[in-house]
């Protein structure tokens, strides 16, 4: 059986997992790019592939990922550096979902509906 | 009320890995888990290992994970629990039998914070004077009684078994905000290398396990910022 931890132990599992995606993503994009040293036609045409529907609802699950990422990066430096964060760590992460989910709903619409 | 019980059972004589059993035994609401424990050794099965010693929660002797939580069997009622309860050795060292595991790894950090008061200034007439503000600052991590319910369940030590871990840390705490106290460079030496205070990322398993609710984050967290701004 896994440990069954509270808000820290998860918010540090997305905390993980969000890094690790966005660093994937910031590798595939090293590559993209680099592939305009072989000119116009391969960059365009490989960017192309990302106009596929997946990846827009990857882009929005990056921007996810990425919002994430700060907030909890901001919780966890509170945590780190306000006397009293320890306390407040389990007030910081709901706070931080209900501040993710504000932003996530009007940018995945906008995003999306583009 | 009936318990029913599910024990992680090894026997190293016989056994290759660590395998389920399950038990079944009537007790009183207000029964604590140790009792259904002990029932089931006395009753039930004598080959059940277990440590447990004061059953009062000062020893720190029977620390195991208990419906996935690191927990002190004499501190939770059954009442208060989901059955089957599920019992399961502290994660991260080796089972020497049943829910006995070896903690020489964990007692060898204990004692490389150095935790005991060291001071050579002349001794005075009567006693180290402290305020009691001084004797506050590190009131908190004094209740620590070394059950190690915290270290095991930091995924940190899970994946660096030579992390120093929150207890060891909670000790050092202890010391080094006691105002008599003069061996802080020693100690932080130990904190602030590749297995110290820095191995922590504030997932907090460790202050929700401590069964005498010390808050260990912020201990560990006050550590990191001294070492930071060198306060000390
Ligand atoms: S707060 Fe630090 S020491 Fe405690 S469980 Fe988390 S990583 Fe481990
Ligand atoms: S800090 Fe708490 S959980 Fe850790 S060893 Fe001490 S009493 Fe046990
Ligand atoms: S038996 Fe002593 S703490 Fe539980």
């Amino acid at each position: 059986m896994i440990y069954r931890g509270k808000e820290g132990q998860w918010s540090w599992v997305l905390h993980r997992i969000t890094g690790i995606g966005v660093l994937l993503f910031l590798l595939t994009h090293i590559l993209d790019t680099m592939l305009v040293g072989w000119g116009p036609e391969i960059y365009n045409k490989v960017m192309s592939i990302y106009r596929h529907p997946f990846f827009k609802i990857g882009e929005v699950g990056l921007f996810a990922a990425v919002l994430y990422h700060a907030l909890n990066g901001i919780r966890i430096i509170l945590v780190d550096f306000w006397p009293r964060g320890t306390q407040y760590h389990r007030q910081m992460f709901y706070g931080e979902v209900i501040l993710f989910f504000l932003a996530m709903i009007p940018v995945s619409f906008l995003m999306l509906s583009h | 009320m009936k318990v029913e019980l599910r024990i992680q059972r090894f026997n190293p004589e016989k056994d290759s890995k660590p395998h389920f059993e399950n038990y079944a035994v009537e007790c009183e609401p207000t029964d604590r888990v140790l009792d259904a424990i002990l029932q089931v050794k006395g009753v039930l099965d004598g080959s059940l290992t277990l440590r447990k010693s004061c059953a009062h929660g000062i020893c720190g002797s029977d620390g195991m994970q208990i419906n996935g939580r690191n927990m002190l069997a004499c501190k939770v009622l059954v009442k208060n629990l989901k059955q089957p309860i599920v019992i399961e050795p502290l994660k991260g060292f080796k089972i020497v039998k049943d829910l006995v595991v070896d903690m020489k790894s964990f007692f060898e950090k204990y004692r490389s914070v150095q935790p005991y008061l060291q001071n050579e200034d002349p001794v005075p007439e009567k006693e180290r004077l402290q305020s009691p503000a001084e004797r506050e600052r590190f009131d908190d991590t004094t209740k620590c009684i070394l059950c190690a319910c915290c270290t095991t369940a930091c995924p940190s030590f899970w994946s660096d078994p030579n992390y120093v871990g929150p207890a060891a840390i909670v000790q050092a705490h202890r010391f080094l905000f006691d105002s008599r106290d003069k061996a802080k460079e020693e100690r932080l030496n130990v904190l602030d290398s590749r297995e110290g205070v820095w191995r922590c990322r504030t997932i907090f398993n460790c202050s929700d396990a401590c069964p005498r609710e010390i808050d260990v984050t912020r201990a560990i967290s006050e550590v990191k910022r001294n070492l930071l701004f060198k306060k000390l």
